[in-house]
């Protein structure tokens, strides 16, 4: 296989694997909260009489959304404007990169994933306060300054609690520490992140679910009270930024996986008997199926809190969860230090 | 120091219950209520499934599909009007007005004409009831003496595309001829 060919299947693939996911999270949305409820959710879409569980609404809705009017307030910072949602979605998908969907099986490897998903989680940022600020209105303005707020107050607490899992890997690459948790088992117990940083995983679950700015953190949307940085926009532009916020619950649930789920790793199934292609495909079924476990959690989650108020939301950033990962990463380091 | 304008109308402080350490820790109350939706969840999940595959029990929600299951209605609701008829089958109604008068909505239209028969003074030549004006408060059931309008039928689909079809004549309300759609 030529390497274009090879390194264009990998773009694919994880740009398919972030956008499709993204599109069914949707659905998955609708469906999951309906259960919860009691009630049955969206199931009208049809082709030939078929429903399939409302499924067909995933093509449906963004037949409805192209056609409508794509509208700019006249008062709106012009390029900027139109670029805000590009940015926003632009970065959260170029988080899919580093991830490793199966052993050697990472569409652009490099030796500080961890750093990269994060950076580029950071740049997505911009293009909330771009959104907020470019759009003209108050009360978008002020949506983007509290996405910015609450942003750069969880963006802390989700780097030292990840530390901690970093510290024990000894590496900042993404594939190193999937390969670290599957070949460290002792006593019949996978040696994943989850149970060697328990504390950690909750904690960068909390931020994550913060990052992804859905309910209960999502005080810079807020689309049904309190107005967000998207007030402004319509039609695709705006499904844009709702798109991004599933596929940042892409990113969040894959880094979780990654660092803390034992990414492709199956306890007591040896992969290293199957040819390459097999194997690959095994490794990149059982991610997928942890990703979905894990956004499961995340939009189970979402339709049992209520929002936070804003100065509870800070008091949780700066005043319990980033002491706590302080904590965790400190006992952390001590353990290794002395256990060397 | 309670001001003076108040003395005459005591205020009752309403104490808030105060958050105890399981609520501030408030990783317990998370994992309470994600038990309490995981268990609508999987129970409803478990009933849908069931149900799918044929076999019988309580249903996974509450909701009604309503155009293909009919729309549950209680036995005294008001829905769209009827008028009786004698059991010489010549209606009911001697045109008293009184329907008419009562009506807020003013959507009863009556035009009275002499009856045939000695005994009753008058009937109804015509009886409109405008149905895009109806506010079905069911005061004209209440006013009527001799009984001869009811909103029992149990029908609630009457939307049109004109406001003239809204509009149902006596022998359309009697159940005579079915309503009829698009001019008289």
């Amino acid at each position: 296989m030529s390497p274009l060919l090879a390194a264009f299947l990998k773009v694919a693939g994880a740009l398919g694997f972030g956008l499709n996911t993204a599109a069914f999270l949707a659905w998955v949305e609708r469906k999951q909260s309906a259960v919860i409820q009691d009630r049955i959710g969206a199931n009208r879409a049809s082709i030939f009489g078929w429903r399939l569980l409302g499924l067909f609404h995933i093509l449906a809705d963004p037949i409805k959304v192209m056609a409508k009017e794509d509208f700019e307030p006249p008062h709106a910072l012009r390029p900027w404007h139109a670029l805000a949602p590009a940015i926003s979605l632009g970065f959260s998908l170029l988080c899919l990169a580093a991830f490793p969907f199966a052993d050697g099986l990472t569409p652009l490897p490099m030796s500080a994933g961890v750093v990269f998903v994060l950076a580029m989680l950071s740049l997505g940022v911009h293009g909330v306060v771009m959104a907020g600020y470019s759009s003209g209105s108050n009360y978008s303005l002020l949506g983007g300054l509290r996405g910015a707020a609450q942003m750069i107050s969880y963006e802390v607490s989700m780097l030292v609690s990840l530390a901690g899992a970093l510290f024990i890997y000894g590496s900042l690459d993404l594939s190193e520490a999937a390969r670290w948790q599957a070949t460290h088992a002792s006593w019949g117990v996978p040696a994943w992140g989850i149970f060697l940083q328990p504390l950690g995983f909750i904690l960068f679950l909390t931020a994550g679910a913060a990052e992804t700015k859905r309910i209960p953190f999502d005080l810079p949307e807020g689309e049904s009270e309190i107005i967000g940085y998207f007030t402004e926009y319509s039609g695709m532009k705006f499904v844009m930024f709702m798109m991004n916020d599933f596929i940042e619950s892409v990113v969040i649930s894959a880094l979780a996986v990654t660092l803390y789920l034992g990414a492709w790793h199956v306890p007591g199934l040896s992969l290293l008997g199957l040819p390459p292609i097999a194997a690959a495909a095994a490794g990149a079924a059982a991610f997928t199926l942890k990703v979905m476990a894990v956004l499961w959690l995340l939009m189970q989650l979402r339709w049992t809190l209520p929002r936070f108020r804003f100065d509870q939301l800070m008091h949780l950033g700066w005043k319990n969860l980033l002491p706590l990962s302080l904590l965790n990463l400190f006992v952390t380091v001590w353990a290794v230090y002395l256990l060397q | 120091m309670i001001p003076a304008a108040l003395e005459s109308h005591p205020v009752r402080p309403v104490p808030r219950p105060s958050m105890g350490l399981r609520e501030r820790v408030y990783l317990i109350e998370v994992w309470n209520g994600l038990r309490i939706t995981s268990r609508h969840f999987f129970v409803n999940l478990w009933r849908h499934l069931r149900r799918a595959l044929g076999f019988s029990g309580p249903p996974g929600a509450v909701t009604i599909q309503y155009p293909e299951s009919p729309a549950m209605l209680g036995r005294r609701a008001r829905t769209r009007h009827r008028l009786l008829k004698r059991e010489d089958g010549t209606p009911r109604c001697v045109a008293c007005m009184m329907c008419e008068t009562v009506c807020p909505a003013k959507c009863i239209h009556i035009v009275a004409e002499e009856s045939p028969v000695t005994i009753i003074e008058k009937r109804a030549k015509s009886f409109d009831i405008d149905l895009g004006l109806c506010v079905f408060c069911g005061y004209c059931v209440e006013a009527c003496p001799v009984d001869a309008i009811r909103m029992d039928t149990g029908q609630v689909e009457m939307s049109t595309f004109s406001r003239e079809d809204m509009v149902w004549h006596m022998d359309e309300l009697m159940g005579d001829r079915p309503k009829k759609i698009g001019g008289n």
